[in-house]
């Protein structure tokens, strides 16, 4: 017994003095300036680019910046990184390798980018869907809400229950925002419509996608459109014989015609863009927060399914949108209690849209 | 020829330390073959692997990040399982006691002098794992319910309770709704000692060499061993069998809520998203790779923690799948279990005469 406690210390002393020793190591060289070393760019995914949903369209973004710059920008991404301090670990190994510039592609990466940014002043940050900066940390999003509102106007038209699901990720202002914007379109031509929330807590399970869209078609619901991050709602509504919007990805590629029409991404835009910037050395702290007119996000190609005066009635609100004459959240707005929010002719601040936590009349669910 | 397993009289010492090693090595060529199919070099695989995990200062104090709570988890489930007392539920335990510091950390400090607020935090945070373990431990002693089911279904009750309270009323009324509550006050932080790694490390070092001394070197360890063995025997010999299973199980509870003290105070100083990352579950792991000894846990953990971080390097550097991660993570246990047989087992070669006579004896 004596015996086993003393190699314990031994062990324990020798790995005391291999961390010493690693720890006095000296740095690597840093890399002489090569004018022909390819900018590093690097994504951190939270979930899988096969997930044909969120992560799919930001891969498909990081594509295009390869196809933009060929062999002047290397590449990397690393998926299912969870949210939290496992991130800070893994954007610190990127900033570490010798990436140049490192797109972090979900809300809860922003405290460790916001942490690891600190200590590489010279790496660029760019955090998707959060609200801190740095001088070298960057936001951005897009005004999704834009084209979920049209497809509102969709799934209004064609909801013969007035019934539609949502399974929405978390209640946090961007999921909210979502679906006050689809709530909004759907009852602006048709105000019997009840949108009904279930909270999966999950930005990636199919499974819990899944059963969340199953229990909605359960209680009455003709069209299913979601907030998550696969097309497993829209296959489960397809399996009942029922319709869909999809999100992120034009899902209808994937699922069939009965994915009416689906609000995508469309980051290439804004990939190319940055790291172009990142590139040329013009790169600058900011919050980019675009929408349908700069092309960031989309309204997919209508399945054949929907009818054309539908067709029609989306093009005029969104000509609205685009040309700025109007936006999604102009008053009179109530709340889901019947509380008036947002006063007649209003117009909601992009302040209070980041900060969104309450839902629109029309919206059956609750903001925890 | 043919050979048969014969149970061994003694547990053989050399088997003990030699298995381990062995199975490791056997996990890392099972692994090899895996990452080949998959087209990627084994050895520069590996060595990314290593590098990753213990090539820098940095890279060092990140494993020693997971280690941590590894080892306070493993010790844990180690004790528990020394009664055979089956406690998969370190997850919520650690949760629990990670709600319960937060309660310390964000709700005390109003009142309470600031020097005591880190002895709080951990104190009330011990008792929180205590508790959580407490109710299967009380369950089964009392009525025989099994702990499995028990522990397992109350990690989803602590999971599912921390995130209502991050949610909900704890949420950061500065944080734009978004979940999670708001910063510890600095006096609530586990202080650092390198990179992220906090004075958990030192707990965690020092609870396991308490744990080795309290099993190998008191009465109370001798009895728990006893019962452990044989609940009959220890009843016989006039060993307060159930109270001591709920006393051990209570600092079973205890170990790993020291865990979730150590990840919310020292990591990410605030409860949110992503607490434990399944350390609950890897700690059985730990734990049988240890083979219940306390001074090997903190090594095994080490290990563990040194293949999570590594396991990121699959993706980074060799772009494979991430789930290939978590298959190397499982690669590892099957060899550590079927290696466990010979520890107990030994290879006896059988002449056919034996086997006729055996034979014969059977009909």
């Amino acid at each position: 017994m004596k015996k086993t406690l003393s190699v314990f210390c031994v062990l324990l002393a020798a790995l005391a003095v291999i961390g010493c020793a690693k720890k006095e190591a000296p740095a690597p060289a840093p890399a002489a300036a090569a004018v022909v070393a390819p900018y590093k760019v690097a994504f951190v995914y939270i979930g899988v680019p096969g997930d044909l949903g969120w992560t799919h369209e930001h891969d498909t973004g990081r594509l295009a910046v390869e196809a933009a710059f060929g062999d002047k920008v290397k590449t990397a991404y690393i998926e299912n990184v969870p949210e939290g301090p496992d991130a800070t670990r893994i954007i610190r190994q990127y900033a570490q390798d010798g990436y140049d510039m490192i797109f972090a592609t979900s809300f809860g990466y922003m405290d460790p980018m916001v942490e690891v940014a600190s200590e590489f002043p010279k790496v660029k940050f760019v955090h998707c869907s959060g609200y801190k900066t740095a001088e070298n940390m960057s936001t951005y999003f897009g005004r999704i809400y834009q084209a979920r509102y049209l497809s509102g106007i969709v799934a209004g038209k064609m909801t013969k229950t007035n019934i539609i699901g949502y399974p929405g990720a978390f209640p946090i202002p961007e999921v909210v925002r979502g679906i006050n914007a689809f709530t909004l379109g759907a009852r602006s031509v048709n105000p019997k419509v009840q949108v009904r929330v279930v909270w999966t807590n999950t930005w990636y399970d199919p499974v819990k996608e899944r059963e969340a869209a199953v229990a909605l078609l359960d209680a009455g619901a003709d069209i299913i459109t979601q907030h998550q991050d696969t097309v497993e709602p829209q296959k489960a509504a397809q399996e009942r014989g029922k319709l869909s919007i999809g999100y992120d990805s034009d899902m209808r590629k994937f699922v069939g015609d009965t994915v009416l029409t689906s609000p995508v991404w469309n980051w290439g835009v804004y990939y190319v863009d940055t790291v172009r910037k990142g590139m040329d050395g013009t790169w600058k702290s900011d919050q980019y927060w675009e929408g349908l007119s700069a092309d960031v996000v989309r309204l997919a190609d209508f399945s054949p399914l929907v009818p054309q005066d539908v067709k029609d009635l989306v093009s005029v609100q969104k000509q609205k949108i685009v040309g700025g004459t109007w936006d999604v959240f102009t008053g009179p707005i109530k709340d889901n209690t019947g509380k008036l929010r947002v006063n007649d002719g209003a117009k909601m601040s992009d302040g209070e849209l980041l900060g969104f936590d309450w839902l629109v009349e029309g919206v059956v669910g609750k903001v925890q | 020829m043919i050979f048969a397993f014969e149970k061994r009289k003694t547990v053989s010492r050399t088997a003990i330390v030699v298995v381990p090693f062995v199975s490791f090595l056997a996990s890392l060529f099972l692994t090899g073959i895996l990452l080949a199919a998959f087209g990627a070099n084994p050895l520069t695989t590996f060595g990314a692997m290593f590098k990753g995990a213990f090539g820098s200062g940095r890279a060092l104090t990140e494993t020693l990040v997971k280690a941590i709570p590894l080892m306070l988890t493993g010790l844990g489930v180690a004790l528990a399982f020394k009664l055979k007392f089956w406690n998969i539920g370190a997850e919520g335990q650690l949760t629990l006691a990670g709600v319960a510091a937060t309660w310390v950390a964000l709700y005390w400090s109003p009142w309470l002098p600031s020097p005591l607020l880190l002895p709080a935090v951990v104190l009330v945070g011990c008792a929180a794992g205590a508790l959580w373990a407490g109710v299967p431990a009380l369950l089964k002693t009392g009525l025989k319910v099994d702990e499995t089911l028990v522990t397992l279904m109350l990690n989803y009750v602590a999971i599912l309770f921390s995130e209502f309270l991050y949610y909900g009323p704890w949420r950061d009324p500065k944080g734009f709704g978004f979940p999670g509550t708001q910063p510890f006050p600095k006096a609530a932080w586990f202080p650092r000692i390198a990179g992220r790694a906090h004075i958990g490390l030192y707990i965690a070092i020092a609870a396991a060499l308490i744990l080795w001394i309290v099993l190998n070197r008191t009465r109370w360890g001798f009895e728990l061993k006893v019962i452990g063995n044989s609940p009959k025997a220890a009843r016989y010999q006039g060993i307060a069998v159930e109270r001591n299973i709920v006393l051990a199980v209570l600092l079973s509870g205890a170990l790993c809520g020291l865990a979730g003290v150590g990840e919310v105070a020292g990591i990410s100083r605030r409860l949110q998203q992503g607490l434990s990352l399944g350390y609950g579950y890897t700690a059985i792991i730990v734990a049988w790779m240890a083979q219940l000894n306390p001074l090997a846990i903190p090594f095994v953990a080490v290990l563990m923690g040194g293949l999570l971080v590594g396991g990121d390097q699959v993706q980074m550097v060799m772009g494979l799948p991430s789930s290939m991660g978590l298959l190397m993570q499982g690669m590892m246990l099957f060899p550590m279990l079927a290696g466990s047989l010979f520890t107990e087992y030994r290879i006896k070669r059988v002449g056919s005469q034996a086997v006729r006579e055996s034979k014969i004896g059977a009909a």
